[in-house]
């Protein structure tokens, strides 16, 4: 096949394409029908291009002299630039033009403190606070024996519920099995234990519990935590435990929070072990 | 026509040096061309996009003719990405073109800089350029980044929350930086339409200005060129701009469109439908980034658990993967003309390009970075290959932990020796060859 040829045939192909693609979108479109005929389209032309620089275009190599990057002419040498003028006083002009435009620029970039608040304690603080009842996502309070053994749930405080900070993992274990230090005995009602579902490592939500050997999975980077041992890191990159929520039974049996989280909750931060 | 505008414009002589601009041959050369082109296809589909994308967080029940989210909880922006996939004409090939487009854009852009990086294109005089082609570099990867997150999808979300915490995590002005930039706490209502300011305004702008720049100087510095019969330092050997050049360049525009709409047509990307709305408390699996940003990821699953409280300051573990590491990658990258002129002690100018084994000591490292590279990209699938190879996940992760601080260094040596080796052999083109003869007994003895 000579080269027009081929020009011709991509060309006659391509515009096919382009009529087929207008006639497409007229009768309601199709995604891969019009990704295939674009695609002819473009490539089509495209080839025509291509074969038509490589069989048809008479183009010589041709060799193109260098030339010296740096510009003729030397610097003005300092013995000229002496006579210009004052040095001192224009040293010291140029060091305060410096120091006006440095000044103006600072003054100009503090408005990026608009962009947002202060931290403040906002991190150390989740909307947890002392009686909160544990709801589901509907809002729904929950009783200890509303959980089965080895389930979990996500729960909230009742009046904040989808509260990003205050997403907790509530898991139902046999209370004989919890190995929590002495002070914590008493946070895990018949068994009924509560963490912070942001991971302590880079704050995804830890969204896999795995039964057998009671382990809370983060699906990011695969920290896991033991739940019977107060949530301690055991494999991954996480290096402080899920905070865990002091949880109590209220006089109409419903699950409540003692205080919010003892400690912040989520990714570190450098003075995450400030206390309040 | 053209008369009448060099009556006006007096650029008869300019355009005719310009189309008389030398071009050598050669495939490598074609790389940042790709690059180009694939942002050329980010801006025309980009703008289609722009047009029907909504930056706003604001809660709308969905309502649109994809089932399963009907009545669903969404915002307005994942809800008009719904909309120019499911119903806009064209939206969903539009949608998945950019994608991918921004997918090989940064690839292009990679291999591109490997090509600069193992020929020694980066050498005096073209330092600058090497920097421009970073800060390019850097702002693809931000333009990826803000563009994938713009949907608004349960995967996006993660993916932000997760820089959130990287950013939090860096000392004394973590989370400072982490507020202004998010506009408070993590997930803040704002977020979406800050990303959106700077995917479609601020940045390409700069990158639209740092293009325009990378050219000039290429142009006023002319092509490196491979050494080759009549080709020296003092000339550049290749075809006119006018018409070879042009008409290849239109033809390789036209062909990379035609690919990613081929692409954009029957490779589904990001659909968004199945990741669902974000939702700050759940979390889909397995959660990958795009490719590019993968090697991070996988830096943030293999650092071990360690945080030091020194003096009640604490060095939070994602800060040396996901702030120091990258720092200090860039950081060698961008200075590396200048590391490598002070150790070879070379300050001379190069137009010639140099083959990678004329330069062992650049190739070991370029091998040794691209293995880290490459590695921690893997890292960053260590629970999806856990499933397919059927390994416990942290037996997975030890293992990459070895072998990301192992292959390295010995891949670096391996690249080493093996430029030594070519260039010997080079002289001498002949195999090594032992003659061996089998003695009565059985045994072997060398002939000389």
């Amino acid at each position: 096949m000579t080269g027009s040829r081929a020009v011709v045939l991509s060309l006659v192909a391509s515009s096919l394409a382009s009529l087929g693609l207008v006639a497409l979108y007229v009768i309601g479109g199709n995604p891969q029908a019009e990704g295939i005929l674009l695609g002819l389209a473009l490539g089509g032309l495209g080839a025509a291009f291509v074969i038509w620089s490589i069989t048809l275009l008479d183009a010589p190599v041709e060799v193109e002299e260098r030339h010296p990057l740096r510009s003729d002419g030397a610097k003005p040498s300092t013995a000229e630039a002496r006579e210009a003028g004052d040095v001192t006083r224009r040293t010291f002009l140029t060091r305060l033009l410096l120091g006006a435009g440095g000044l103006l620029a600072a003054a100009l970039a503090i408005p990026v403190l608009s962009l947002g608040p202060q931290p403040g304690r906002s991190l150390f603080r989740t909307a947890w606070s002392a009686g909160a009842r544990l709801a589901g996502p509907d809002g729904a309070p929950i009783r200890p024996d509303d959980l089965v053994l080895d389930s979990v749930r996500t729960v909230f405080p009742q009046d904040r519920v989808g509260t990003a900070d205050a997403a907790t993992l509530l898991i139902r274990v046999r209370p004989e099995d919890l190995r929590l230090p002495a002070e914590r005995a008493a946070w895990a009602p018949g068994g009924v234990i509560g963490y912070s579902k942001i991971c302590t490592h880079a704050g995804c939500p830890v969204g896999l519990y795995r039964a057998q050997d009671h382990a809370l999975l983060c699906p990011c980077h695969q920290s896991t935590f033991d739940v019977l041992e107060g949530a301690r890191p055991t494999s991954g990159p996480a290096a402080r435990p899920l905070p865990q929520l002091p949880i109590t039974v209220d006089e109409e049996g419903y699950l409540v929070a003692m205080s919010d989280f003892p400690e912040p909750i989520g990714p570190s931060f450098w003075d995450v072990t400030h206390d309040a | 026509m053209l008369d009448w505008l060099d009556e006006r414009l007096g650029i008869a002589d300019w355009a005719r040096t310009g189309l008389r601009k030398v071009f050598p041959d050669h495939w490598t050369f074609l790389l940042g061309e790709i690059a180009l082109f694939c942002f050329v296809i980010l801006l025309a589909t980009g703008v289609f996009l722009t047009l029907f994308y909504v930056p706003d967080t604001t809660g709308v029940v969905y309502d649109g003719p994809y089932r399963p989210l009907q009545g669903q909880a969404v915002s307005a922006a994942y809800r008009s990405v719904m909309q120019i996939s499911f119903e806009v004409r064209a939206g969903l090939l539009m949608r998945q073109i950019h994608h991918w487009a921004a997918l090989l854009f940064v690839a292009a852009i990679v291999v591109h800089m490997l090509r600069i990086f193992f020929s020694g294109a980066f050498r005096r005089p073209r330092e600058i350029n090497w920097l421009v082609g970073i800060s390019m570099l850097l702002l693809a990867l931000a333009m990826g980044l803000t563009g994938y997150s713009l949907p608004d999808d349960l995967l996006s979300g993660t993916g932000l929350r997760i820089v959130y915490s990287v950013v939090i995590s860096i000392p004394f002005i973590g989370p400072y930086i982490a507020f202004l930039l998010f506009g408070g706490e993590f997930p803040t209502a704002t977020i979406v339409s800050r990303l959106f300011v700077l995917h479609v305004m601020l940045l390409p702008a700069l990158i639209i200005g740092l293009i325009t720049v990378h050219l000039a100087i290429l142009v006023r510095q002319k092509h490196t060129q491979w050494s080759g019969p009549g080709r020296t330092e003092h000339n550049v050997v290749g075809r006119a701009f006018w018409p070879a050049q042009a008409f290849r360049s239109t033809g390789l525009l036209l062909l990379t469109a035609a690919v990613l709409a081929l692409m954009g047509g029957l490779l589904q990307i990001n659909p968004i439908w199945t990741y669902g709305p974000f939702d700050a408390t759940t979390v889909s699996a397995p959660a990958q980034p795009d490719w590019y940003l993968g090697w991070l990821d996988g830096a943030l699953r293999l650092f071990p658990p360690i945080e030091f409280t020194l003096l009640g300051v604490t060095l939070p573990s994602p800060f040396i993967p996901g702030v120091l590491l990258p720092g200090v990658a860039f950081g060698i990258m961008t200075l590396w003309p200048f590391i490598e002129a002070r150790l070879t002690g070379d300050h001379r100018e190069h137009h010639l390009l140099e083959r990678p084994r004329d330069a062992p000591l650049r190739t070991a490292v370029g091998v040794a970075a691209l293995l880290v590279f490459v590695l921690l990209t893997l890292a960053a699938g260590n629970d999806v290959a856990a499933v397919i190879f059927n390994i416990g996940v942290e037996t997975l992760t030890n293992a990459m932990r070895v072998a990301v601080l192992v292959l390295p260094p010995l891949g670096a040596l391996m690249a080493y020796r093996l430029c030594g080796e070519l260039r010997r052999r080079e002289g001498d083109p002949r195999p090594d060859v032992v003659r061996l003869r089998r003695t009565e007994d059985g045994g072997f003895e060398e002939v000389e």
